[in-house]
């Protein structure tokens, strides 16, 4: 296994052979390893020199990494050579809040899932309601025609979207691809796109040789994506070489979009005014077929396991990566005492109209599904679909003058 | 540790047209000199702990610059970093220490008895006198490369032989982590407190990484001494104080510098230096003596007079404002330190500032009295 046939091979074929199979563990034993005087360096500084201090921290990694796993995840390398401490320095870097618990750690490559599993694996339980990748698996469902009641009042629904992200298997994910993976993530996706056809077919927009005024449009159709600022993924290596390599494509009518080399390697986004939810997901659906389809065709895959679903760089995106949501108006129902808990037991969330850690600007929510693993695409978008036409008939009873229940909550997992 | 750089090995599956940055629309000294080739030929070296030329690089590819500002675009990871990465290291270091060559020696004079003068600038324009500079220990990596475990060693390191000190000298230690309340107040009142580095310069390097873990300042009680531990650098070395006394600052700051090198020395810790670059530190900026001496000194007159900056350009002088570097003035209160920190000795800068700023404040006073100063203006130092 651990020969230097392997190492031959071309970057990509090697890796999506050993990914493929599984080997991420066998195959880290057949890289160079560090010279000698970085080895000692390693010795002379004892895994307990070296755990962080994180008394003051507040995040799922804070809480899973005790300093055993530390001590046995050190010094192990994924076949990229990533690294535990690569992993968790951005939620070593930002002890976040006590009211908000962040995930505290992002995945290097495919492979960090299962060599760091045992920091991987508290760390998803935590974030995902209990779900254990080592005894359970996750359902994929792309059937859009299975949505029942897709179409939303339009008094109050503003619009819809659904977004999820890719990652394209054998290169390495955003805090940890170099330059050249990160140029080939854009060479892949951009070829496949330009297959697109009919209502699919569009442009892409490189963000380092975008014109002032392609710059200006995407930004009124809120489509463009900008350096990230947060710390939560400048600490986590994402931002580097900016712009180079990132850009956006979407279609000719402007309701299919793909981001390039932002916190993913694609993110995927399919939206439009008003309520027909069911069309947004049906076009999202197939787009992301046609889209893995193309690709395959020259020999790629998407990043994608049973225990874990689609591989996204954060743990907090595993699963179906999949956010559907509306900008809804909500006035009456938005100041009821009872809002939080009736969003909680339907599985929902609220966000302000700008995205996360952004607030609601007069009564107009961003409100989506909480869950992304252990739950099909299907199962979720059914999720929000009932939920935001429950939360429209409470606005019109509140409207009327007339009292609201809250809703049993929805369970978790599948038996 | 920076990003995505740990696995060289890895990257050298790459051809080097793949792998070589976009620097088109920058404008930092790195930039100007990393051709393909050059960088072809570095890409799968690495000092003996690791420290590759991406990691070298990384704040100069994320931060293209300015178009009137000049920054240096590349850090060095260990002492090392200077010789494995020199074919990009000397080129920047002669673009930014005026022509510098790999050839020549580095004068250091931590005498503070060769300092002329300095102890009678005016008071009614100077506000205060400061003299910093850095120092790296010999043998461990340096704060865009350190593992949380070097940081608190020289974390541990620092604070032993700062509390070793007594007379003027004696203080205590304030690690950041601790600090209460009242403490974090009473810094930041006495401008001795330092932040977090938001300058994105720094944080694509690395250096903010585990903040704030074993960051610390130390000052002596007479609060006219200070060290940082684990900013930039593994240490800044600090004295202050109002007034213009330069030659009492230059005095403690040299005195201080040398009884803590001679504790370090003790316990086998010298400092990084070498006769060609002087004292290693992170920045290549701050090679040579790492000094900054300067003063917060009142010149309205002068500062609005056309020929300000060719003035201090010929006295070898830099002005910020205040709040320190990329900051603007306040009030007609500048910073006016040396230029200039590798060629030349640590005496011999600060007597550029002490020249330097006596006779700016002579120009002031003809300004106010409606005089011209043409006659005045110096010929190139």
């Amino acid at each position: 296994m651990a020969t230097s046939f392997t190492r031959m091979m071309s970057g990509r074929n090697t890796a999506v052979v050993l990914a493929s199979i599984g080997a991420g563990t066998l195959a880290s034993g057949y890289l160079l390893s560090d010279s000698a005087a970085a080895a000692e360096r390693k010795r002379a500084y004892p895994p307990s020199a070296d755990f962080p201090d994180l008394r003051k921290h507040n995040n799922c990694m804070a809480s899973a990494l005790t300093p055993t796993i530390y001590a046995h995840l050190r010094d192990k390398t994924t076949p990229n050579n990533w690294t535990l401490d690569q992993c968790i320095q951005t939620g070593v870097d930002n002890p976040g809040h006590p009211f908000i618990k962040t995930v505290g750690m992002v995945a290097g490559d495919e492979e960090s899932y299962e060599v760091f599993a045992e920091l991987f694996d508290p760390v998803i339980k935590d974030r995902h309601n209990g779900y254990d990748p080592r005894t359970m698996k996750h359902p994929t469902d792309l059937d859009a025609s299975k949505i029942t009641s897709g179409m939303f009042d339009e008094r109050y629904v503003l619009s819809s979207r659904v977004r999820t992200g890719r990652s394209i298997r054998g290169l390495s994910l955003p805090p940890a691809c170099t330059r050249s993976e990160r140029r080939e993530v854009e060479r892949v996706v951009v070829t496949a796109l330009s297959g697109l056809k009919g209502d699919l077919a569009g442009r892409y927009y490189s963000l380092g040789e975008m014109s002032e005024r392609e710059q200006q449009q995407l930004i009124d159709e809120h489509f463009l994506f900008d350096k990230p600022v947060s710390p939560l993924l400048t600490a986590a290596g994402m931002a580097r070489d900016w712009p180079d390599a990132r850009g956006i494509w979407h279609n000719n009518e402007k309701n299919f979009l793909i981001w390039i080399n932002e916190e993913d390697h694609t993110r995927i986004i399919s939206m439009e005014k008003g309520g027909n939810m069911k069309r947004v997901f049906e076009r999202f659906c197939r787009g992301l077929k046609q889209v893995e389809q193309l690709i395959q065709e020259r020999g790629w895959e998407f990043m994608w396991n049973e225990r874990l679903g689609y591989i996204l760089t954060c743990p907090s995106n595993l699963g179906t990566g999949l956010r559907a949501g509306v900008h809804i108006r909500l006035p009456f129902l938005s100041r009821d005492p009872r809002f939080k808990k009736i969003l909680e037991n339907l599985r929902l969330q609220k966000r302000g109209t700008g995205g996360v850690d952004t607030a609601a600007t007069g009564d107009t929510f961003d409100i989506s599904n909480l869950d992304r693993l252990g739950k099909s695409e299907v199962e979720l978008v059914q999720l929000v679909v009932d939920g935001v036409n429950y939360l429209t008939e409470c606005e019109k009873r509140l409207e009327r003058g007339q009292d609201i229940k809250i809703p049993s909550p929805v369970p978790q997992f599948r038996k | 540790m920076p990003f995505g750089n740990t696995h060289n090995n890895f990257k050298l599956n790459y051809k080097v047209e793949e792998e070589y940055p976009d620097l088109t629309k920058h404008n930092n000294h790195m930039a100007k000199v990393l051709t393909k080739e050059l960088y072809g030929k570095l890409r799968d070296k690495q000092t003996p702990s690791g420290f590759t030329v991406d990691d070298v690089i990384q704040t100069g590819v994320d931060n293209p610059g300015h178009p009137f500002i000049m920054t240096v675009g590349c850090v060095a990871g260990d002492e090392e970093s200077y010789e494995v990465f020199k074919d990009l290291f000397d080129p920047v270091i002669s673009d930014r220490h005026g022509g510098y060559k790999p050839s020549d020696k580095h004068k250091t004079d931590l005498n503070f008895e060769n300092l002329k003068g300095g102890d009678d600038l005016d008071p009614n324009y100077v506000l205060s006198s400061r003299v910093r500079t850095g120092r790296s220990i010999k043998g461990l990596t340096l704060p865009p490369h350190t593992s949380r475990g070097e940081r608190r060693l020289i974390e541990r390191l620092s604070v032993e032989a700062l509390t070793s000190l007594d007379g003027e000298f004696k203080g205590k230690y304030y690690p950041l982590k601790s600090m209460t309340d009242a403490e974090q107040e009473q810094l930041i009142n006495d401008h001795f407190l330092f932040d977090k580095p938001v300058s994105p310069l720094l944080t694509c390097a690395g250096m903010a990484r585990d903040w704030p873990d074993a960051r610390g300042i130390w000052h002596n009680d007479n609060k006219t001494f200070l060290v940082w531990v684990n900013e930039e650098d593994h240490l800044r070395v600090i004295s202050m104080q109002q007034g213009g006394n330069m030659r009492e600052v230059f005095r403690r700051f040299c005195v201080g510098l040398q009884r803590i090198e001679e504790i370090f020395k003790k316990h086998n810790h010298g400092f990084m230096w070498n006769e060609h670059l002087g004292y290693i530190l992170t920045c290549p900026s701050n090679l040579g003596t790492g000094l900054r001496g300067g003063v917060h000194v009142k010149l309205p007159k002068l500062s609005t007079h056309p020929k300000f900056e060719e003035i201090l350009t010929r006295l070898r002088l830099q002005k910020r404002g205040t709040g320190g570097v990329d900051t603007a003035s306040v009030g007609g209160v500048f910073d006016i330190s040396n230029a200039d920190r590798l060629g030349s000795s640590e005496v011999e800068q600060v007597q550029l500032v002490v020249d330097g700023v006596k006779l700016m404040i002579e120009m002031e006073k003809k300004l106010e009295k409606g005089e011209a100063i043409d006659s005045m203006i110096p010929a190139q130092k």
